[in-house]
């Protein structure tokens, strides 16, 4: 503490810059703690957490560039059929690297149609996103000889994780391999959002025209960014075909474009574990509302969406830094333990 | 002498209404030069025309010598031309610090660097400290954007602009919308800024104009009415007329 008073305030500013932090050790020592709190609930988890990946896509080009999509299971749809056509013709048997080989053909759509969709306005944005992801799913669905068509991609077996981890019945493996997967490609992303480069995206976000005012070539960084989050979500959906050894037209389907619009505005954008947490969050909401009523659970889900809007992420951030005070007080904690707390946790 | 802008024969209609006509501009190097007129007289479509927001009809834009009339906006500002607006285009929810630092290491070619964090290059940071610093604004670095006084606002305004290290700086109405007790700072930041960087101001502000420019052309309904001297300006029986004749017409 006392050499911070010494430096400079922009050196004690960017040494703050992206350094980890108590909450973020909390976050992945709960996810750790999962795996053996919720040994019956590893097919639920390994969802959550390529769910998780999927929502942690979507952020990097609408939480950090501003770029909205409603056709983000393009890609998610790409990377499974992508991982089911290479175990099912036995191209690439290991796990790992088909999911690297469809990350990347998802990744070459999104640089294609990364140019459709960087022009323009928000709303047609909106619109060129849900087209290509309509039609890729009408493309499925015609070359069903390829695909299966509305019968799905079946009959092939996911092989041994780097030939050593067999994908078991309960989903054991899957879980730990999708956790994996999510955490190694968080930190990929969380070096990305840290960087010159993220801060340029942060910047167009904020304001277009200054950001192009002081040489930032706009198109070039939405068109990288969009590719980089078009390798996320082909991963996730080759996550998704992997640990259920199925891939049918629903991985195109609007409504996983627009639950993850939901998801991303549960856990809020910009700040990499929004998607995260979203996930986490929407998962439980859905296992929730649909036990107590499985005909009209999104009812519900469409009901906290439109709390969440119109209560406002500022509000609801002031409530969050306020309650755990307030609590403590309720509690009859002195608040030197409060206040120690917070301050405990400057790492 | 050599000239640090120059615009040859430019030209622009929107449809039917003739906004840039023709317009020959000379600008020095080091000069402080102003570009006044009467409203609607064109002045910020010269600017779009001259930052690229606007491509021209017809005519060239030379950048000291270097004709940049085809390049896109932001490789204008490489190429040494950068501007601040009439109205303040800040990153609402950025901070100072990285407002500059983002026009910094985009100049020095660290913008896209993806892998590297920010805040590690030591030559990038003393700059930001530096322009900080200079347009005091240091003690606010960290703060965002939306919460800075507008003063201070229109002082980060000059201070991204000059961060961009351009050789021409085209400053629209730096003072426009500042209370008076704030304006005192943005006239002396505008006073105080390097010697070597050319200035171009479109300026309503007629005491501003005199006290700063040492150069002043008169647009009058896009093109250009005559170029001079302030104190011959000041004299010349057609700028009073166009300015005093402002008045008849509306």
């Amino acid at each position: 503490m006392s050499d911070m008073t010494t430096l400079s305030p922009v050196a004690a500013s960017t040494a703050r810059i992206g350094r980890w932090r108590w909450q973020e050790t909390a976050f992945w020592l709960l996810v750790v703690a999962s795996y053996f709190l919720f040994s019956d609930r590893y097919l639920i988890l390994t969802e959550i957490a390529w769910l998780a990946l999927f929502a942690l896509s979507l952020d990097l080009i609408l939480g950090y560039a501003g770029i909205v999509s409603l056709g983000h299971a393009a890609f998610f749809g790409v990377g499974a059929y992508g991982v089911g056509l290479l175990a099912k013709h036995g191209i690439i048997e290991e796990p790992v690297l088909a999911l690297l080989a469809a990350g990347l053909m998802a990744m070459a759509l999104g640089f294609v149609t990364s140019f459709l969709v960087i022009r323009g306005t928000d709303l047609s944005r909106l619109m060129v996103t849900l087209g290509i992801a309509l039609l890729l799913r009408e493309l499925a669905n015609r070359f069903s000889d390829i695909t299966g068509g509305f019968d799905g991609l079946q009959g092939f077996t996911i092989a041994p994780v780097l030939g050593l981890f067999e994908f078991d019945i309960f989903g054991r493996t899957g879980f730990v391999y999708c956790t994996v997967v999510l955490f190694v490609l968080f930190l990929a992303a969380r070096r990305l959002v840290n960087s010159p480069f993220g801060l340029s995206l942060r910047a167009i976000h904020n304001n277009r025209l200054r950001a192009e005012a002081v040489g930032i070539p706009v198109d070039r960084r939405l068109i990288a960014v969009y590719t980089v989050s078009a390798f996320y979500a082909g991963v996730a959906g080759a996550l998704f075909t992997q640990t259920t050894a199925l891939a049918s037209l629903d991985v195109f389907a609007f409504e996983r474009s627009a639950d993850l619009l939901l998801i991303l505005v549960i856990g809020g954008g910009g700040y990499l574990y929004g998607g995260l947490i979203g996930a986490v969050v929407f998962k439980i909401l859905q296992e929730i509302f649909s036990s107590i009523t499985p005909q009209y659970w999104l009812f519900w889900i469409g009901l906290v969406f439109v709390v969440i809007v119109l209560v406002g992420r500022e509000r609801m951030r002031r409530w969050a830094r306020v309650a755990p005070d307030f609590l403590l007080r309720r509690l009859g904690l002195s608040r030197g333990v409060g206040g120690g707390g917070s301050r405990g946790g400057e790492p | 002498m050599t000239l640090a802008l120059e615009t040859i024969g430019l030209d622009k209609r929107f449809g039917g209404l003739h906004v840039t006509c023709d317009l020959a501009l000379k600008v020095e190097a080091g000069a402080r030069h102003a570009l006044i007129g009467p409203n609607g007289a064109g002045k910020t479509t010269v600017i779009n025309l001259l930052t690229g927001v606007l491509t021209p009809d017809a005519g060239r834009i030379l950048l000291e010598g270097r004709d940049i009339t085809a390049l896109p906006v932001n490789r204008r500002v490489r190429a040494g031309l950068a501007r601040t607006f009439q109205i303040n285009q800040l990153y609402p929810e950025l901070t100072p610090l990285e407002t500059i630092g983002l026009a910094v290491s985009e100049r020095l070619g660290h913008g896209a660097d993806w892998w590297r964090r920010r805040g590690t290059r030591a030559e990038v940071n003393d700059e930001i400290a530096r322009h900080l610093e200079h347009f005091r604004l240091t003690d606010v670095c960290d703060e965002r954007t939306v919460t800075l006084p507008y003063g201070k606002q229109r002082l980060l305004e000059i201070a991204v602009a000059i961060a961009c290290g351009p050789r021409v700086l085209l400053l629209d109405e730096p003072a426009a919308g500042v209370p008076e007790s704030e304006r005192h700072d943005i006239l002396a930041a505008v006073a105080s800024l390097p010697r070597d960087v050319t200035v171009l101001l479109i300026e309503h502000d007629m005491d501003l104009v005199f006290s700063f420019a040492d150069r002043i052309s008169v647009l009058v309904n896009g093109a250009l009415l005559v170029e001079d001297t302030p104190e011959r300006i000041a004299r010349d029986p057609q700028v009073r007329a166009v300015y005093l004749g402002e008045a008849q017409d509306a």
